[in-house]
């Protein structure tokens, strides 16, 4: 075990795969393998024999790994995913960033520590964007959304655009609601009874 | 007034129903309780965020916690059961080359009896054959172990049974990965849907009562939370039995197939809760009833003996003692918690925790703690029963 720590990232988006690799690069000398394809994953794994497996925790195919925790033939290395309570909050802190790490049996939680400090820290970028590219897209769609409303009011009641606003606006705060909600009951009740 | 936060974790399939329709119809609310309900991609994760406090509760394959009080896939937390959301709903599916072997064959695909279906099954496979299950400890890998080694192909040792998420068990037919699989709904209508699997047997024809999906908690959150504890029950049981009355379904089906829940058209969640499933492209219709069962015959009890058969196969299978293996199982299934919760309410509660499982082929009348209780037949494909240990 005082050899070369070997790693395997699972992530089959390229760009994420490098800067997941530098910043693990950063944390020691490793040997880092990605596998990209999740196709038949387990045997990939199998056959790269590494120390830890990280791998972002929204990939469904994640499950095939646990058929590695089942290992149990002789030359088969035990691979356990890594939930220690005992560990001052780094499992937590890797789910809650969005990692999940398998991590073989008896290694030095000095040796991983690190690693998985180095890849939290990334994941939770990752996280962030993931966040900020929803937001964005609803923000995206509620405008539109809003944009469809007041042309339907402006249209329906010779308004104008900042007066059919006023009624959206209006009407949501005396309903307790949101502006982007009422404009959205108001698309879909018109498309009914067009 | 919003009542307390919980954060439940759960998969997008048809029996995540019972928490989906607590908080949308407002089960949850009467009990004072706010669902935030968030989904997950595989079920490891969803284990994963239960052990680290992510989630306060868990939609959670039955067999889960009860591998991790055997100490099976890795170190975690306790986990308790403090109840069952549903008994039954999965399906077993061929790929088309597969099944067009069968019908070569003679099978009718009269998606009833689970020994000749073995019997067609097992006469069409090389030593090769591969099956997916969405999960290394679930209903869906015990039930195809008990199935074909009672048929005579001793599994694991003569299939390959493969680990393939739900969503994403369409594609692994597809493309040639697995010759079969075992799923839950919608996934296996879904198949039938692409063209791309046709159904072979519902998993109620092995064992017409098996425990399917549980609601887990840390044991360690459930013995701090009592009063928490005890409302979740309650919604869900509520939920359950606003799901089993028929008239229901369409409005379920609806507030399921919603993007933030399963996603799917509401039409094929439809089948499964109603029992009508179309087995093939061609549009063969087959009707099974209580396909999936949510409250019928005190369906959420969660009784020691369900445990037991869990605990005492994975020790089994695993080479671990089997008298420990069911003694360890039986404690995740809190029985005790789920009568503190609904003692005081119309729901009727079983007299005893355990029962022998298989032993009824009919459903039947057996007395309960106050009056009376139907069960639902129980009996596994090859009449044996179960006998659990004296608790």
């Amino acid at each position: 075990m005082s050899e070369l720590l070997s790693i395997v990232v699972v992530e089959s988006d390229r760009d994420r795969a490098l800067q997941i690799v530098d910043s693990l690069r950063k944390a020691g000398e490793i040997e880092i393998y990605v596998i990209g394809t999740t196709t038949s994953l387990s045997r990939e794994v199998q056959k790269r024999q590494p120390d830890v497996v990280l791998i972002d925790i929204e990939n469904p195919s994640r499950d095939t790994l646990e058929e590695l925790a089942l290992a149990s033939g002789p030359l088969e290395r035990p691979v356990a995913m890594f939930v220690d309570q005992s560990d001052d909050g780094l499992s937590a802190a890797a789910i809650e960033a969005g990692v999940s790490a398998y991590v073989v049996d008896g290694l030095q939680p000095g040796r991983l520590k690190p690693i998985l400090d180095a890849a939290i820290a990334r994941f939770k970028m990752f996280e962030r964007m993931r966040k900020e590219l929803a937001a964005t897209k609803q923000a995206l769609e509620e405008r539109k959304v809003i944009d469809r409303a007041k042309g339907m009011l402006m249209k329906a009641k010779g308004l104008s655009e900042n007066e059919a606003y006023d009624i959206l606006r209006k009407t949501a705060m005396g309903q307790n609601k949101r502006v982007a909600d009422v404009a959205d009951a108001l698309v879909t009740a018109a498309g009914l009874l067009s | 007034m919003k009542g307390a936060p919980l954060k439940i974790g759960f998969i997008p399939l048809v029996d995540a129903a019972p928490l989906i329709i607590a908080r949308e119809l407002g089960f949850a609310e009467e009990e004072g309780i706010d669902l935030e309900l968030k989904r997950s991609a595989s079920w490891s994760a969803l284990r994963d965020l239960l052990y680290v406090g992510q989630v306060d509760a868990a939609h959670m394959l039955a067999p889960v916690p009860v591998a991790g009080a055997l100490g099976l896939g890795g170190a975690g937390v306790p986990l308790s059961v403090i109840s069952v959301l549903s008994i039954n709903g999965n399906v077993i599916g061929l790929g088309q080359e597969l099944a067009y072997e069968l019908r070569n064959k003679g099978h009718s695909f009269s998606f009833l009896n689970a020994k000749e279906a073995g019997k067609a099954l097992i006469g069409s496979i090389n030593d090769e054959f591969r099956i997916g299950v969405p999960f290394p400890f679930s209903m869906h890998a015990e039930l195809i172990y008990y199935w074909l080694s009672e048929m005579g192909l001793p599994a694991p040792l003569g299939v390959s049974v493969r680990t393939i998420p739900p969503s994403v068990m369409v594609d692994a037919l597809k493309a040639g990965e697995i010759d079969a699989f075992c799923v839950g709904e919608p996934w296996g209508s879904l198949s039938v849907e692409n063209n791309v699997g046709t159904l072979l047997l519902p998993t109620c024809a092995i064992w017409k009562s098996a425990p399917e999906k549980v609601l887990a908690t840390r044991t360690a959150w459930a013995e701090s939370e009592p009063v928490l504890r005890d409302r979740l029950i309650r919604a869900v049981w509520r939920a359950a039995r606003w799901l089993s009355d028929p008239s229901a379904h369409s409005l379920a089906t609806e507030v399921l197939s919603r993007n933030e829940y399963l996603n799917v058209p509401a039409e094929l969640i439809g089948r499964a809760l109603s029992g009508n499933l179309v087995i093939s492209a061609k549009g063969e219709e087959r009707k099974i009833p209580g396909f999936v069962r949510f409250y019928e015959g005190a369906a959420t009890f969660p009784w020691k003996s369900q445990a037991e058969w869990i605990g005492d196969r994975l020790a089994s299978r695993n080479g671990l003692d089997r008298a420990k293996g069911r003694e360890a199982a039986a404690r995740t299934f809190r029985s005790d918690f789920y009568r503190a919760a609904l003692g005081g309410t119309s729901a009727v509660l079983p007299g005893a925790s355990s029962k022998l499982e298989g032993a009824l082929s009919q459903p039947a009348v057996v007395s309960a703690a106050q009056g009376h209780l139907e069960l639902e037949a129980d009996s596994f494909f090859d009449g044996q029963i179960f006998e659990p240990s004296r608790t």
